[in-house]
């Protein structure tokens, strides 16, 4: 900011240093500086540096508050709609994500919480400009999806991702009352089945006519038929489609018309990937490999829901350009992956089912250099077979891919050796995440715990901020995170340690830690306690069937009142003071009333 | 723990007779080292042996799981284990399906999901058969499931008395009783459940 002399016109909101205050209008100097703030602030998009700038004094505070347009509730329990709302009032894109992670896997009651009706309301009253809404693992109805469908005409974002609650009716109402809308995606979320007698509605032909403003529609978790007509003419009228990914009810038949529809797109999901059953194989086959070459622009694949492993070889004009393929629905094996793999050279995410074995592990890792992120899921998930993916494909991997990040690897067996090779081939790992399936499963050559593997990764991975742990592990393993995992922020733990001192390796060493999830480990009160320090700066803690006590958790809850401590329970009277799951957060409001009978909040 | 680490300290596995190329573990289903673990878990945990975690299958590590361990490839599933979302869970069961179907298969009982529908409740959900062993280990499940009681079976007057009784269809469209006929002809004729009003259920079992 210049200042300027007084013979010069003076720029609106500036007091020039010359002039006397009396002679010109202008606002009081700590207004000023707020103004310039608020302009300045503009440019902060990252919230941690905004969270920075708000703490500086009272005008930041409210100057950063003024200017936050893309708000992030991380717990939608830490914080209520009303308190949000009151401080941030321009805000334009929300994101709220509500269930703790560990209810993908049916570890939390049914009907727990993460109600969206109140966001939605308050969000109603306060931000009738909202643009982009963004929730995870948030229960939502087809009511809420109405609000939000009438309340908003700027709206143009909606990603649901792991969410629940909602039908096909909330999904039309979306797509018939949202005239800007640009981003319809539908991740992951449970939608609910319509009675078998009811019809089921076609919510694609709730789009209003006419050219729409559509950039990305994906349906994959959509669980019922599409009116194939409706979405052929959706996609023809769409000129902006980048991404669409559609439902296994999609044949491959239609999906060849789809995309000789959208030759723009760069993100699809294909469907199921086999023709539909009225049609016989080798009944007047379509060139599909052409609609492949028609989508010049297409960088990331994935679908392949009921594949016919024959079709696969479609994908090739493809396969030079894609970074991102996803085949993890896809139960294709080494000698079928090989050929589309070895095309992939710019290839960076990769998610695939272990069907592909070590020898397909072998052929990614010859060929795609570039790769940052690799999912490899179980197709079987029984403990005791042998497992077509070992530590033979994790090792080849290391090789290959030096460059990765991010890593989750599913196996029936794993030795500390391998896991040792890739904390020193690939350095860079943000992210690692081995679940060896057998639990307690020691290292098949050395009989070991999996300490030492484990050890490795977060000594040698600097940049780790993600470990997920499993196999036979001792506290020693616990030990070497609470050393050197200094910059860790989430932790996952299953079926893993000795003692209490395990967990308090942890919550005394690492600083950074914001999401501990933790089932079927032997650790209790006392460890519980040794966090008392750190609980206010992480988002959750969850322990489920660990050795808590109820009285422990008390005196917690006592010791911080700011701290909400959900005691998860399924039976009435117990024996013993032993709680199944205790669900911690921190919270600035009054503990939540919505949550269901076998919930305890302690205070 | 004591018990098992004492066991690992002793190496029991290395010292164990047993066919195969050394260093392969095979399948070691019922080594008493995973025995032994099986069974202090359930000591850890509360007391009662049907114990059904807030969720949708029974746990592991019954008495009866570590009896059937000897006689036969266990079925011990734990729940949530491993961590793989139920979306994908069942979505590569439904392909598995198809393919079984495709080629006449019965399939190797891996897996046999059903709906399970309760009058007045928003929610559908889907549970996998093959988790339980008898009528009591589901029955505990679903009251746990969807927070209700079905009182007690008898052949005459079906769940007299309770508020929910549980109702399924079979293969040839009729709604029946569950515990009308044995377990295994229901895992194999059970298309879909529903929980309804003691007062619906009444009309079943007098039939």
């Amino acid at each position: 900011m210049t200042h300027s002399g007084s013979s010069l016109p003076d720029l609106p909101n500036c007091t020039s240093t010359a002039a006397p205050m009396s002679e010109i209008r202008s606002p009081p100097p700590d207004r000023v500086l707020e103004i310039v703030l608020e302009n300045v602030l503009h440019f902060l998009t990252c919230r941690r540096d905004r969270n920075a700038a708000s703490l500086v004094c009272h005008s930041w505070y409210r100057a950063e508050a003024l200017t936050r347009s893309d708000l992030f509730i991380g717990n939608c329990y830490a914080v209520s709609p009303h308190r949000a709302t009151s401080r941030f009032r321009r805000v334009r894109s929300l994101t709220v994500k509500g269930k703790p992670r560990f209810a993908d896997f049916d570890l939390l009651p049914l009907n727990w919480g993460a109600h969206f009706s109140p966001w939605g309301s308050a969000l109603a009253d306060a931000y009738p400009w909202l643009e982009k809404l963004h929730l995870k693992r948030m229960s939502l109805t087809d009511d809420d999806l109405n609000l939000i469908a009438r309340s908003f005409p700027s709206f143009k974002e909606l990603v649901l991702v792991c969410c629940e609650g909602f039908g096909i009716p909330g999904i039309a109402a979306v797509a018939a009352n949202c005239r800007l809308l640009r981003v319809l995606d539908l991740v992951e979320s449970v939608v609910e089945d319509a009675d078998e007698d009811e019809e089921v509605m076609d919510w694609i032909s709730c789009f209003p006519d006419g050219e729409t403003h559509l950039e990305s529609l994906v349906f994959e978790c959509v669980e019922c038929p599409v009116n194939f007509e409706s979405l052929e003419r959706l996609v023809a009228r769409s000129p902006y489609l980048k991404k669409l990914r559609l439902n296994h009810y999609v044949s491959i038949p239609q999906l060849y018309r789809l995309m000789h529809r959208a030759p723009q797109l760069t993100h699809l999901g294909t469907g199921s990937f086999c023709a539909s059953d009225d049609v016989a194989v080798g009944d007047q086959e379509l060139d599909y490999s052409s609609a492949f070459a028609a989508c010049k622009s297409l960088v990331c694949l994935s679908g392949f829901r009921d594949i016919l492993p024959d079709y696969l070889p479609a994908i090739y004009p493809a396969c030079a350009n894609l970074t991102s393929l996803n085949l993890s629905y896809a139960d294709v094996n080494a000698d079928q992956l090989k050929p589309v793999i070895l095309q992939c050279h710019k290839l960076q995410t990769l998610w695939v089912l272990d069907s592909i074995c070590d020898e397909g592990l072998q052929a990614v890792a010859a060929t795609c250099k570039d790769l940052r992120e690799l999912r490899v899921f179980p197709g079987n998930t029984r403990e005791e077979v042998e497992g077509p993916v070992s530590e033979v494909g994790l090792e080849v991997i290391s090789q290959g891919c030096r460059k990765l990040q991010s890593i989750l690897f599913f196996c029936q067996r794993m030795t500390n050796a391998a896991v040792i090779a890739m904390s020193k081939n690939c350095p860079d790992l943000v992210v690692f995440r081995l679940c060896i399936i057998g639990r307690y499963r020691p290292d098949p050559e050395t009989h070991e715990p999996m300490d030492d593997g484990f050890g490795a990764i977060v000594m040698n991975c600097k940049k780790l901020t993600r470990l997920a742990v499993s196999g036979l592990l001792t506290d020693q393993a616990f030990r070497y995170i609470g050393m050197y995992g200094k910059l860790v922020r989430t932790l996952s733990v299953a079926f893993a340690g000795d003692s209490d001192q395990g967990l308090k390796y942890v919550l005394e060493g690492c600083p950074n830690l914001q999401k501990l999830e933790i089932r079927d480990s032997p650790f209790g009160d006392a460890a519980l306690h040794s966090g008392l320090h750190h609980f206010y700066n992480m988002r959750f803690l969850w322990m489920s069937t660990c050795k808590l006590t109820r009285q422990g958790c008390q005196e917690i809850a006592r010791a911080l009142p700011h701290l909400a401590l959900e005691v998860i329970d399924s039976q009435e009277d117990k024996a013993d003071d032993h709680i199944e799951i205790l669900y911690m957060y921190r919270s600035l409001d009054r503990p939540r009333n919505d949550a269901p009978k076998c919930v305890t909040i302690l205070q | 723990m004591e018990p098992s680490i004492y066991q690992s300290e002793l190496n029991l596995e290395a010292t164990e007779l047993r066919l195969g190329l050394p260093g392969r573990t095979n399948n070691k289903r019922s080594s008493p080292e995973d025995r032994s673990r099986s069974i202090s878990i359930s000591i850890s945990k509360s007391s009662s042996v049907d114990s059904s975690g807030p969720s949708n299958a029974t746990d592991h590590d019954d008495d009866d799981d570590d009896h059937q361990n000897s006689v036969q490839p266990a079925k011990v599933q734990v729940v949530g284990w491993p961590p793989v979302r139920s979306f994908r869970r069942n979505s590569m069961q439904q392909q598995k399906q198809k393919k079984d179907e495709h080629n006449n298969n019965n399939g190797d009982g891996s897996a046999m999901y059903v709906k399970v529908s309760m009058a007045g409740a928003p929610y559908l959900r889907k549970i996998d058969l093959n988790v339980y062993n008898s009528y009591s280990q589901l029955l505990n499940a679903l009251q746990n499931l969807f927070k209700c009681t079905f009182g007690e079976y008898s052949e005459r007057e079906g769940y007299n008395g309770s508020e929910y009784a549980p109702t399924y269809e079979d293969k040839d469209g009729d709604w029946m009783l569950v515990g009308d006929v044995p377990w295994d002809m229901f895992t194999c004729s059970c298309k879909r459940l529903r929980i309804v009003k003691g007062s619906e259920a009444k009309g079943l079992a007098s039939l």
